[in-house]
C-alpha cells in the first residue's frame, strides 16, 4: 500500500476527489431510485447554490492565504436586511443598500485581516458573533417577513427561471466561470496565488499585499450578498440566525475542493466540485432515509480522508514522522 | 598536496578517509581526508561550497558518503542516522540555531530524554539539578530555568553548546559559531573551546574569519571544489599560504580589470539615518558600476537596501534617484523609480515557491502584461524565454514550480525577474549564499557584465572574495555606518577588516 501510493499515488490523490464523487455518485445512484432523476439534480443543484456562491468568495480569501468564518452570521445580516427593507424602501433600493452594508462588513475584516495583519481566524471567528449581534440588535429578535411574496419582481432571483433553469443555478455557473477567468487569467488572481503562496516575497516583488488581502474579503462579502438575494427571494423571509452553520458547509466545500488551507494553491472550479459533492452526500443520505446528524459525521469524515490523502500525496506515505 | 606534518603518535578521536559524496550534475566531495585528535582544535577552511558543511552532514549521520571509511577512536563505523553519530560521540553545533523557544533552558538541554519519575512524569528537580551543572561548566550567566526566547542569541547557543555536551562528546563540531556573537561573547565562546579541549574533546572549528582561526587552531584543513586541499600547522602557517590553498591562486583575485565606463550619477544618498539600523549614511552609484557593501552580519547593509527598495521608513536624509530628490515608501515606488533588489534570501522573500518558474520571474510586473483585461501567456513566456537564455537557466520548461530548481538556477530566477524590469539601479543582496562554485562564478561574471552594460549596480555580501572580485568601489560598514569608501585599485585585506571591525572608526566619524 505504501509503495502503492509513492509510486502511482500523487496523481490519483490529486485527483481523489473526482474519484471519491463518482464514487458517491454511484453508490447513491444503486442505493436510491429517486435519487439519479432530472428533478433531484435540479433540485441538489438548486440548493446548493447559495452555499456555492459563498465558497467561490471564500476559495479566493482562502487562495490568498486566509481563512473567513464571518460568511455564516453574514448571511444571516445581509438576509434580514434585504428582506426586511423590501416592503420598507422596495427591492429596487433594498439590494444595493443591503450590498453596501454587506461590503462594509467585508471591510473590516479586510482592514483588520489585510491592513492590520491581525490573524484572520481570530478576526473572523471574531465577526461572526459580532455580525450575528447586529442582526439580533437590528431586528430586535424579530424575524422579518415579506408581505406580497406574489408581486414582486425580487421573487425572480430564488425562486425564478432564466431559459428554463432556475436562476440560482445561473447565478451560481455565471460567478463561477467569471471568478475562474479572474483567478486564472487576470493579474489580480495571480496575486492573489502570489501573496497567499508568500506573503513576504510578495511584498519584495511590490505586490501591495494589504490592499491585495482587504479586496478578497470584499469579495467574500459580494459573494454573501448574491446569496442573500437568492436566499431571500426563496425563503420571502428571514430567520434573523439564518446563515448559522453555513460558515462550516461553505468550508467543507473549499477543503472538499482541494484548496490549500495553507494558501497560494486551490481553484475555483474546484470548489464547484467540492460544493455539488457535498450537496449530493446530503442529498443521498436524506433520500436514503438517514438523519441530518449522519450526514454531518458522513460529511467530515470525507473531508477527513480526502485530506490525509492529499497530505500523503505529497509526503510520499501514508505516516510521517516529520512533516 | 599530502599532510605536510607529521601525525601524532596517539590515536585520533576520527579519521576520514577518502570520502567521496556526490550529488546529482555535483561531486560535493571527492575523496576528502580529515582528522582530529582529542584534545585538539582542527579547523575547516574553504569558501562557499568547497564541500565543508557536506562533510559535516557526513559526520553528523546525516548524508551517507559514496565512497571513503570513517574511523572513530581506531573503530571503522558506519553511521546511518544523526542519532547514531551522536552515541558515537559526534555533536554538532548548528549555525542556525535548533531550539524550541519557549521551553526552559534545562528543557531544551534534554530534548527528547527528560529524566522521568514513576507513571513518566518528568523529574524536574533532576532535570534542573543536571543541567544547572551543566550550565555552570560552561559558566553560564543563567540557570536552567531560564526561558530560552528570552535570553540572547549567544546564550541561546551556549544552549546548544550544553545539549552537546549532555552526551560524552567525543568530537565537537562548531559551524561558523561567531556569526551572530558580540565580540565579548566571542571570547567566552573561545574560553568554552579551550576548555572542552582541555578536556580531550576533539574540536573541528569552521569559519570563514582568519583571525579566529589562527587564534584557536591547531591545525587547518582546506578544502576546495570538493577536493582536499591539505592540512596546516597553524603555528608553521600564514594567512597567505591558508587562502592560496583555499581561493587556488594568491591573493590576487582574478578580478574583471576592464575599466568600467561610468556613466551620470545614478542614485545618491546623503545623511540617511534609519536608527538603529544605520545613521547617516551617505553614498553614490553611477551607471556602469558596481559598488560592493561590506561588513558583518547586522552591520546595517540589508536595511540600506530595505530602505532605498521601500520596506523601511527613514528618519532623515535624502535620495536621489537620476538626479530627481524622491521619497520611497514602497516596493511599487521604488520599482517605478527603476530600483530593483534581489533579497539576501531567496526562498523566504525572492520566490512563491509553488509557483512556476514564469509566474515567478513576471510577478513584480505581471499587471502590465496584459491584453485588454487578462495577462498575456505570450508575453510573459517571451520574457521567461529571454531571461533563461540570457542567464542560462536550466529548467525543463516554464511551468516548473521554482521550489524543485537547485539553488543557483532559483536564484537566476530571481535575478531574471528583476532584470527583466529594466531596472536603473540593481542592489543584489547576497548574490551567491548556499550556491554551488560554478553557479557562483557564472553570476559574478554576469554582475560585471550587467555593469558594463550601463546598470548601477549595488552588492552587499558578507564574503570578501566576492566583494573583492565583483566591485569597482567598495563601501565599508561597520555598527550601521560607513567606516571607509575604498577603490578597486587601492583596497587590501587587512584594511578592509580593519574597516568592518571598527578598528580607527572615531577617526572617521
Amino acid at each position: 500500500m505504501l509503495d502503492r501510493l509513492k509510486a502511482g499515488g500523487p496523481a490519483i490523490a490529486r485527483q481523489g476527489i473526482l474519484v471519491a464523487f463518482i464514487v458517491f455518485m454511484i453508490a447513491f445512484t444503486i442505493m436510491s431510485d429517486r435519487f439519479m432523476t432530472a428533478d433531484n439534480l435540479m433540485s441538489v443543484f438548486r440548493q446548493s447554490a447559495i452555499i456555492g456562491v459563498m465558497a467561490l468568495g471564500v476559495t479566493i480569501v482562502v487562495i490568498g492565504g486566509n481563512l473567513d468564518l464571518s460568511v455564516g452570521s453574514m448571511l444571516s445580516f445581509a438576509t434580514v436586511l434585504v428582506v426586511d427593507l423590501h416592503d420598507k424602501i422596495g427591492p429596487e433600493l433594498a439590494i444595493p443598500v443591503m450590498f453596501l452594508a454587506t461590503l462594509c462588513l467585508g471591510a473590516v475584516n479586510g482592514f483588520l485581516v489585510g491592513i492590520l495583519r491581525l490573524n484572520s481566524l481570530i478576526v473572523t471567528l471574531g465577526m461572526l458573533s459580532v455580525i450575528q449581534g447586529l442582526v439580533l440588535i437590528y431586528s430586535g429578535g424579530q424575524n422579518v417577513d415579506i408581505v406580497d411574496q406574489q408581486g414582486t419582481w425580487f421573487a425572480l432571483f430564488g425562486r425564478g427561471a432564466i431559459f428554463g433553469i432556475a436562476t440560482p443555478i445561473v447565478m451560481f455557473g455565471l460567478m463561477a466561470l467569471v471568478f475562474h477567468v479572474i483567478m486564472t487569467t487576470m493579474p489580480f488572481g495571480r496575486r492573489v496565488y502570489a501573496v497567499g503562496g508568500n506573503p513576504t516575497a510578495s511584498v519584495f516583488s511590490g505586490i501591495p499585499r494589504s490592499r491585495v488581502v482587504f479586496t478578497t474579503y470584499l469579495i467574500s462579502a459580494l459573494c454573501v450578498g448574491v446569496a442573500a438575494v437568492m436566499l431571500g427571494s426563496r425563503v420571502m423571509g428571514s430567520q434573523n440566525n439564518v446563515g448559522q452553520g453555513y460558515e462550516l458547509q461553505v468550508l467543507a466545500a473549499v477543503i472538499l475542493g482541494g484548496t490549500s488551507l495553507l494558501g497560494g494553491a486551490g481553484s475555483v472550479l474546484r470548489t464547484v466540485l467540492g460544493v455539488l459533492m457535498l450537496a449530493f452526500i446530503q442529498n443521498g443520505l436524506i433520500l436514503m432515509g438517514q438523519p441530518y446528524y449522519t450526514q454531518w459525521l458522513v460529511t467530515w469524515a470525507v473531508i477527513i480522508v480526502a485530506v490525509w490523502l492529499d497530505v500523503a500525496a505529497k509526503r510520499g506515505r501514508l505516516l510521517s514522522p516529520i512533516a | 598536496m599530502t599532510d605536510m606534518i607529521e601525525r601524532p603518535a596517539r590515536e585520533p578521536a576520527l579519521r576520514l578517509e577518502g570520502i567521496v559524496k556526490t550529488f546529482p550534475g555535483v561531486r560535493a566531495l571527492d575523496g576528502v581526508d580529515f582528522e582530529v585528535m582529542p584534545g585538539e582544535v582542527h579547523a575547516l577552511l574553504g569558501e562557499n561550497g568547497a564541500g565543508k558543511s557536506t562533510l559535516m552532514k557526513v559526520l553528523a549521520g546525516m548524508y551517507q558518503p559514496d565512497g571513503g571509511t570513517i574511523v572513530i577512536a581506531g573503530r571503522e563505523v558506519r553511521m546511518a542516522t544523526p542519532l547514531e553519530a551522536k552515541r558515537q560521540g559526534i555533536v554538532l553545533i548548528h549555525q542556525e540555531l535548533s531550539l524550541v523557544p519557549e521551553m526552559s533552558a534545562a528543557e531544551n538541554i534534554y530534548l527528547g530524554e527528560l529524566p522521568r519519575k514513576s507513571f513518566g512524569r518528568v523529574d524536574w528537580k533532576t532535570l534542573y539539578a543536571r543541567s544547572d551543572a551543566i550550565l555552570e561548566r560552561l559558566r553560564c550567566s543563567f540557570r536552567g530555568d531560564a526561558t530560552v526566547a528570552h535570553l540572547s542569541i549567544a546564550n541561546q547557543q551556549m544552549v546548544e553548546i550544553a545539549r552537546a555536551l549532555t552526551v560524552d562528546a567525543r568530537v565537537v563540531v562548531f559551524d561558523e559559531p561567531t556569526a551572530s556573537l558580540t565580540d565579548a561573547e566571542k571570547v567566552v565562546l573561545f574560553d568554552i573551546i579551550n576548555d572542552l579541549k582541555a578536556q580531550g574533546v576533539g574540536i573541528v572549528y569552521i569559519s570563514h574569519r582568519m583571525d579566529e582561526i589562527f587564534t584557536l587552531s591547531d591545525r587547518i584543513t582546506v578544502l576546495r571544489d570538493g577536493q582536499y586541499r591539505g592540512t596546516l600547522d597553524t603555528a608553521a602557517t600564514n594567512e597567505d599560504e591558508v587562502t592560496r590553498l583555499m581561493i587556488g591562486r594568491s591573493l590576487d583575485l582574478s578580478r574583471d580589470t576592464t575599466p568600467a565606463r561610468l556613466g551620470d550619477t545614478v542614485l545618491e544618498v546623503r545623511d540617511l539615518t534609519c536608527a538603529p539600523h544605520f545613521e547617516d549614511v551617505a553614498f553614490s552609484v553611477r551607471a556602469g558600476e558596481v559598488v560592493g557593501f561590506y561588513g558583518l552580519v547586522g552591520a546595517g547593509r540589508t536595511a540600506i537596501a530595505e530602505a532605498l527598495f521601500g520596506l523601511r521608513s527613514c528618519e532623515s536624509g535624502m535620495i536621489r534617484v537620476a538626479g530627481k530628490e524622491v521619497t520611497i515608501d514602497s516596493p511599487e515606488q521604488a520599482i517605478a523609480l527603476g530600483i530593483s533588489l534581489v533579497p539576501e534570501n531567496r526562498k523566504e522573500q525572492g520566490l512563491v515557491l509553488q509557483m512556476s518558474c514564469r509566474d515567478n520571474m513576471t510577478l513584480p510586473q505581471v499587471q502590465d502584461l496584459t491584453a485588454g483585461p487578462f495577462v498575456s501567456s505570450g508575453a510573459e513566456i517571451a520574457i521567461f524565454d529571454q531571461y533563461r537564455d540570457r542567464l542560462a537557466i536550466k529548467t525543463p520548461s516554464w511551468r516548473q514550480p521554482v521550489g524543485v530548481l537547485s539553488g543557483g538556477n532559483q536564484q537566476k530566477i530571481v535575478i531574471g525577474k528583476w532584470l527583466s524590469m529594466q531596472p536603473r539601479v540593481l542592489i543584489v543582496d547576497e548574490p551567491t549564499r548556499g550556491i554551488d562554485v560554478g553557479s557562483k562564478s557564472e553570476i559574478h561574471g554576469l554582475l560585471r557584465e550587467l555593469a558594463a552594460q550601463g546598470y548601477a549596480v549595488i552588492v552587499i555580501s558578507s564574503e570578501m572574495p566576492e566583494v573583492l572580485r565583483v566591485s569597482d568601489r567598495i563601501v565599508a560598514m561597520y555598527h550601521g555606518r560607513i567606516t571607509r569608501e575604498f577603490s578597486a585599485d587601492e583596497v587590501t585585506e587587512d584594511a578592509l577588516v580593519q574597516a568592518i571591525s571598527g578598528i580607527g572608526v572615531e577617526l572617521v566619524s
